[in-house]
């Protein structure tokens, strides 16, 4: 039996100054502090801070990574795994979470897929982070990144964008993981407990439940678009197998510049909501088995390799059911499609959670690629529906880069300081986990 | 002041008899007959039936252009804010009549809404032109006229409409967001207990059957053809001055290679936001392989390089889009002698 605790803080502001702490439901943050673990790294020339809270005429741009401050205080291994702590094993003893409230990286763009962040307006209706109290990072290039052709649509040098992108990811991790720090000796305002049985147990627990995998889908197709497990590049990775409370260790992190609207954020990683859904599931109507992670690279041969590891691991453990969830669109659909298929295939029945891209009339066909077997599909909605966001007082960030971020064009931004764009520059808007409420006919 | 309604119905519905009297031409009533009332009880004067047109089934159906020619001569004197139709429940030639009739004063650039069961042959016109789903049956009417009623009004004040789950009408074949009460995972975990227990579950997106283009004959001799390069990768002049967004492309650009050996990173440019367009950038070939065409152009391998390309981004950019644009510079490279097209993507 594993078992991890889950300790919530809900945070009910932050405050920067120049003491770190946690009293009465209040995030103190030392200016200071952590301004000098963010410019540990070279490749960042400066960086600011600044609160964004729920309802305010606040608008964030570009946003990279979405992260929950987290502390490991019992059990083996640290949080973030082979990212910010060791790389040993975590899923057990007690964790600390910071609720209602996230770390926010922005600031100067690394590729085309940063997204935006609103804090009131139709916008907040969409991202699930209009929700949250948002202690936004912004970091400030080093010069040496910078494209030295003035008429560079981007602001990095090509060559850099792959050092930026990290400086940028562990940046908030670190935050993160600093913040996290300071609630280890706290009582937490509530905690929550998740225990998955070993193959044998659950079987001998639960003889007349349907056993029930869940098949992550990790965007991998590189140049940015990648995810870490334990510091991996899950792009060399083989599919294999996670406890479910893993995940909320931190043992997945987003370093990715996919569009914003079906990011997976680093955020949704720790706060999995089909690992949360299954647990709430399990042992009345499900027997939740486990986590099966795969990737999604660019080749076919990558593609055949990974999806047949899903599949076979599902006739492995013997499971009768799976759900897949999927991060990017357009390639990975072909992914989605063939493990799906191969895992209907060996007689276990999929429900497969993914979005759309339909065009801005709605009238397209969706997905890159269809089966008559994913006869079960959730979807976060049309990724193409576009939205006029109107002007927000405060931003936090920059505009020079709305026009060009995937899901705008050219004159997206208005000279009234409106935003027409399609609702993909959103950030986890159309969240193909299952996080988000929005859905499509 | 209301907003001005015209109301369909057949001999049935207007009390004048059953099939024996299917055969009745259409007529103008004033006001509202029979299921109109429900209707126009649920406007509460916002909107009124003005006029009610009767007509028997059996005459639409064997004199259509007939009846129409009628109705649609009505419709524009009466010039009405909204025209609506039914509901027809499972009455084929009914549900047959209020489809068409519908289609028809669309047209006129008049809103229209119908309502019909979801197996009446009339539902096959559902892509067409809006249709609220009702019961098999007139016991069905409680429900479907304030459904009818309510969706209508929000048609004739030009609100947003909401999708096909919603507002009870029948999906058209287009996709419309809409926010769930449930969030995505857990509606993933109770479709898959459904499943799993041989529950009937409903799929929120039914998989399209894909088209698939057959290839055309090979080219037997390609020294003589003329080779065109096309790309969905993003290959545009350096600056993209047609301004190709990033993803979901609303255009294509077209540009001009003549004189150049190869591509070059200060010439050109990828505009695609979906990879990473470090390589792309250093070398415009790796994507638009001009270069090696070149060399098979130099080694007789080919005829020769057509002197124009035809680019878009891929990402996320809607099928339909896609194939608006090739179908246009299809017409462009048949019309400048091109044998065949190398089409990259990436």
């Amino acid at each position: 039996m594993k078992t991890l605790e889950l300790g919530y803080f809900h945070i009910k502001d932050i405050v920067i100054g120049s003491e770190s702490k946690i009293e009465n439901g209040v995030l103190y943050v030392d200016e200071a502090a952590v301004k000098a673990l963010v410019l540990e790294d070279e490749n960042i020339k400066d960086v600011h801070f600044d609160v964004a809270r729920p309802g305010e005429s606040v608008r964030i741009t570009p946003v990279k990574d979405v992260i929950e401050p987290r502390v490991k205080v019992e059990g083996p291994g640290g949080i973030f795994p082979g990212m910010v702590s060791k790389v040993e094993a975590v899923g057990s003893g007690k964790t600390y979470c910071l609720k209602d409230m996230a770390v926010v990286t922005a600031g100067k763009i690394v590729g085309f897929q940063e997204g935006l962040i609103d804090m009131s307006g139709p916008g907040a209706d969409y991202t699930p982070f209009s929700k949250t109290i948002n202690f936004c990072v912004v970091c400030e290039p080093a010069d040496f990144l910078l494209a030295t052709d003035p008429t560079a649509t981007l602001p990095i040098e090509n060559a850099k964008k792959p050092e930026y992108e990290k400086a940028v990811r562990m940046a908030g991790l670190k935050v993160a993981a600093y913040l996290g720090e300071l609630a280890r000796n706290l009582t937490p305002d509530e905690t929550e407990t998740f225990s998955t049985p070993n193959l044998k147990e659950g079987m001998e627990m639960y003889p007349d439940l349907p056993r029930v995998v869940y098949v992550a889908m990790l965007q991998t197709q590189g140049l940015l678009h990648d995810t870490y497990v334990y510091g991996v590049d899950a792009k060399r990775t083989l599919s294999t197998m996670l406890w479910p409370t893993e995940i909320m260790d931190g043992c997945i992190v987003s370093g990715n510049c996919v569009s914003a609207c079906d990011k997976n954020p680093t955020y949704i990683h720790e706060n999995n909501p089909v690992v949360h859904e299954l647990f709430k599931q399990h042992g009345k109507t499900l027997n939740f088995v486990g986590v099966i992670i795969t990737n999604e690279n660019v080749y076919l041969a990558d593609k055949q390799r990974s999806s047949d590891w899903a599949a076979k691991l599902c006739e492995l453990l013997g499971v009768d059911g799976a759900i897949v969830t999927q991060e990017g669109f357009g390639n990975p659909d072909t992914d989605l499609i063939m493990n799906t298929v191969k895992i209907e295939k060996k007689g276990v029945k999929t429900t497969i959670v993914t979005d759309e891209y339909a065009g801005q009339d709605g009238k397209s066909q969706s997905l890159a690629d269809a089966d008559q077997l994913a006869d079960a599909v959730v979807t976060g909605g049309n990724a193409n529906e576009v939205i006029v966001l109107p002007k927000m007082d405060k931003l936090i960030g920059m505009l020079d880069y709305v026009d060009v971020i995937a899901g705008s064009h050219a004159g997206s931004l208005r000279e009234d300081g409106s935003i027409e764009a399609e609702i993909q520059i959103l950030t986890s808007c159309n969240n193909e986990m299952g996080f988000g409420k929005l859905s499509a006919r | 002041m209301s907003y001005k309604v015209v109301h369909y119905i057949n001999q049935f519905f207007a009390n004048i008899g059953g099939e024996e009297m299917a055969h009745v031409a259409p007529e103008l009533r004033e006001g509202f007959v029979g299921p109109g009332m429900a209707l126009n009880n649920a406007w509460k004067g916002e909107a009124e039936i003005v006029n009610t047109i009767v007509c028997g089934d059996s005459y639409f159906a064997e004199h259509e252009k007939e009846a129409k020619e009628q109705i649609l001569g009505w419709v524009k004197e009466i010039k009405p804010d909204f025209f609506i139709a039914g509901p027809a429940f499972n009455a084929g030639r009914y549900g047959y009549a209020c489809a068409n009739i519908c289609i028809a004063v669309q047209e006129l650039g008049i809103p229209v809404l119908t309502g019909m069961y979801t197996e009446n042959p009339g539902a096959d016109y559902k892509e067409k032109v809006m249709i609220v789903a009702t019961r098999d049956s007139a016991a069905g009417m409680r429900q479907a006229a304030p459904t009818m009623a309510k969706l209508a009004m929000k048609l004739m004040k030009g609100e947003k409409i909401g999708a096909s789950v919603e507002e009870g009408y029948m999906n058209m074949g287009i996709r419309v967001n809409m926010f769930e009460k449930e969030r995505g995972a857990k509606r993933a975990v109770d479709m898959l207990i459904k499943k799993l227990n041989d529950q009937p579950f409903v799929t929120e997106y039914p998989m399209p059957s894909f088209d698939r283009v057959a290839p055309n004959p090979a080219i037997k001799d390609l020294s003589k053809a003329t080779i065109a390069l096309c790309t969905s990768g993003g290959i545009v002049p350096h600056g993209n001055p047609d301004h190709i967004e990033s993803s979901s492309a609303s255009h294509y650009g077209e540009y001009d290679i003549s004189g150049w050996d190869a591509l070059t990173s200060e010439g050109w440019e990828t505009a695609h936001g979906g990879y990473d367009p470090i390589y792309a950038n250093a070398n415009p070939n790796r994507v638009l392989p001009v270069d090696v065409m070149r060399e098979f152009e130099r080694e007789g391998v080919i005829g020769k390089l057509h002197n124009k390309f035809y680019a878009t981004v891929g990402n996320g950019t809607a099928v339909a889009s896609a194939k608006k644009f090739a179908a246009e510079y299809a017409q462009k490279l048949v019309a400048a002698g091109v044998d065949a097209v190398i089409m990259t993507s990436t």
